[in-house]
């Protein structure tokens, strides 16, 4: 199935014809400078962003939230709240933004969408045998296809590490290109494919950079860094190479692809770092929601409670805004 | 070789306390603090808003697993703060005689009643159930029972002048019951605090139940009065300023804090306290259960 993207860019198509031709061309890429790349992350995260960059920041945080709860104990009761609030995250102030989609496992995405409507909230469902992919591929496949069914406008998908850490790059790269497929709707636009690599188990930065590069080849529309149930998830160095990639593939074939980090963002304070890096790295087109996500639960309440602060000049506290 | 007495000072600069740890004030900031005739003693550092609202984080994570120790265990450990005290007697007096000008025997007897109150505190940890709960007698078949719970997360102005005697009269009321406490020191004689805050760090108490920050409390008390996580305060230390006492008042209004109100002088703090400054940070449970026939 190799090949079927297409790819403007006779290099990079050259580098997807064979599973050789692939490893030759994954790790052919540039090495990470693990020092270097930690140390810009710190660096940037110093950055004082205040009063009016800040409400501006807030705001754009809060629209770039995908409200995530992928728990075994989701229920319809649950979920409901959980669209509510991402339509209205604070419903003591109507000029709060809405959130970017709510995340959910496939099962309840019908319910998701029922509650949504037509609000522009996002659907976003985990699929192919979300956290772990370990299961036959007509399973992910059939996982996947149910849920654009149901009504999602957005599959995160999570690649096969055993596969890719054992070097079998061809086969990951197909399976993300089948899932890519399985995306189409009836209507002929396609659920939004985004790519979990799961940073924590990746082991080294060369293999995000190699991961982002194979991705984005097959196909995704947004690159995500982890599913939130492996420590440790989302950190400011792998975003930062993942950002790299993504600049570097706009230049290269002129494609456009999201980043979403996920997992371990808690705090308004974080999320205005990685908003920092995303300017400074990839640049400011991708200070969007259609171009940079936050996967995430409890940051949408801080990052409340921070605006909260800016509005009423005093500082607000958790008992304000709902758990879920 | 150098004569002996040409060693070089060891200046110090004082950190604060927060989460049970000592971070420098996110602000950077510091000041001088003198002793009573004016001369150089060490810098403290110079507490921010934005460490007062660290320190409430701190002392909101800390309140749910303090309030759920027992009191017996919350005793204990008031009394443990005792014992170090009184291992840290000779800097305690040194302390409270620079900052507060006593001779060497008047501070010896504050440092002595500082340590007795905290016993006396500590007692009160298993009995203040007993004295202001109640069983009620209710017109029908039920345990009606009434029970003293914690307020929560309090904001405390420690009295400006009796640096030691009334720190301690302040802030242990405040945590035997269960609260946990952000602290803001006296102004000019922060020393002893710090000191304290040493103590707390050294005898069992959990990181972020007493949060200690040296600095004006005419700066950072608005920020708690008014912060909407905080569920009481204390004005004790800002007496005889009745218009800073009446903004606090107004701003602590916004989320109905328990406002203990601010005095007109400072008070004796030798004579008995009585059990108003426990009392003034609990809030009455009633529960009623069916009695079973």
């Amino acid at each position: 199935m190799s090949g079927t993207s297409t790819i403007p860019d006779p290099g990079l198509a050259d580098a997807t014809r064979s599973e050789a031709a692939l490893r030759r061309f994954l790790h052919g890429l540039p090495g990470v400078d693990q020092v270097g790349a930690e140390a810009r992350a710190a660096g940037l995260g110093t950055r004082s962003i205040k009063t009016s960059a800040k409400e501006f920041a807030l705001d754009l945080a809060i629209r770039m939230v995908d409200l995530t709860t992928l728990e075994g104990q989701d229920t319809p009761g649950k979920v409901r709240a959980l669209a509510s609030k991402a339509m209205r995250p604070d419903p003591a102030d109507p000029t709060c933004p809405a959130a970017a989609a709510v995340c959910v496992y496939p099962d309840m995405v019908a319910t998701v969408k029922e509650t949504l409507g037509s609000s522009g909230v996002k659907v976003a469902a985990v699929a192919t045998a979300f956290p772990s992919g370990r299961a036959a591929l007509d399973i992910k496949l059939a996982d996947t296809r149910d849920a654009v069914e149901a009504g999602a406008d957005e599959i995160d998908m999570v690649i096969d590490r055993g596969a890719f850490l054992a070097g079998h790059y061809q086969q990951v790269f197909d399976e993300i290109v089948a899932v890519k497929q399985a995306c189409a709707r009836a209507d002929g636009e396609d659920a939004h494919l985004k790519v979990i690599f799961e940073t924590g188990e990746l082991q080294t930065y060369d293999n995000v950079r190699r991961a982002s590069w194979l991705a984005m080849m097959a196909g995704a529309d947004f690159i995500k860094t982890s599913t939130g149930k492996v420590q440790p998830a989302a950190t400011l160095p792998v975003t930062l190479i993942m950002l790299e990639a993504v600049r570097d593939f706009r230049e290269q074939t002129g494609t456009m692809v999201g980043v979403k980090p996920a997992g371990g963002i808690r705090t308004a304070k974080d999320a205005i770092k990685y908003l920092v890096m995303v300017n400074e790295v990839a640049g400011p087109d991708w200070l969007d929601p259609d171009w940079f996500r936050f996967g995430a639960s409890t940051l949408l309440n801080d990052l409340l409670m921070q605006r909260t602060k800016m509005t009423t000049g005093r500082y607000s506290g958790p008992d304000y805004f709902t758990l879920d | 070789m150098s004569p002996t007495n040409s060693r070089v000072d060891v200046r110090k600069t004082y950190k604060l306390y927060i989460g049970g740890a000592f971070p420098r004030s996110e602000s950077g900031h510091s000041y001088e603090v003198a002793d009573s005739l004016g001369k150089f003693v060490a810098n403290a550092a110079l507490a921010s808003r934005k460490d007062a609202r660290d320190a409430v984080v701190a002392a909101r994570k800390a309140q749910a697993s303090w309030a759920g120790r027992t009191a017996y265990n919350r005793a204990q450990i008031l009394y443990r703060i005792a014992e170090v005290m009184e291992d840290r007697r000779p800097q305690f007096v040194q302390a409270t005689q620079q900052s507060e000008g006593l001779t060497a025997a008047k501070a010896e007897k504050v440092v002595d009643e500082a340590i007795d109150r905290l016993v006396w505190y500590a007692g009160w940890a298993d009995k203040i159930t007993q004295v202001v709960g109640n069983a009620n007698p209710v017109a029908g078949p039920f345990f009606n029972l009434s029970t003293p719970e914690p307020t929560g997360v309090v904001a405390v102005l420690a009295p400006q002048r009796s640096s030691l005697l009334g720190l301690v009269s302040v802030v242990a009321p405040v945590i035997v019951t269960g609260n946990t406490a952000v602290v803001v020191s006296s102004y000019e004689r922060p020393l002893p605090a710090v000191t304290f805050a040493e103590v707390l760090a050294t005898s069992d108490v959990p990181g972020g139940v007493v949060n200690l920050l040296t600095g004006s409390a005419a700066t950072i008390a608005p920020w708690l009065a008014a912060h909407m996580d905080v569920n009481a305060i204390d004005l004790t230390g800002i007496a005889g300023e009745p218009a800073l006492a009446t903004e606090l008042e107004v701003a602590a209004a916004d989320n109905l804090k328990r406002v203990r109100r601010a005095p007109a002088v400072e008070p004796d703090w030798t004579l008995d306290p009585g059990l108003e400054p426990i009392t003034a940070f609990l809030e009455i449970k009633t529960v009623w259960h069916p009695i079973g026939i």
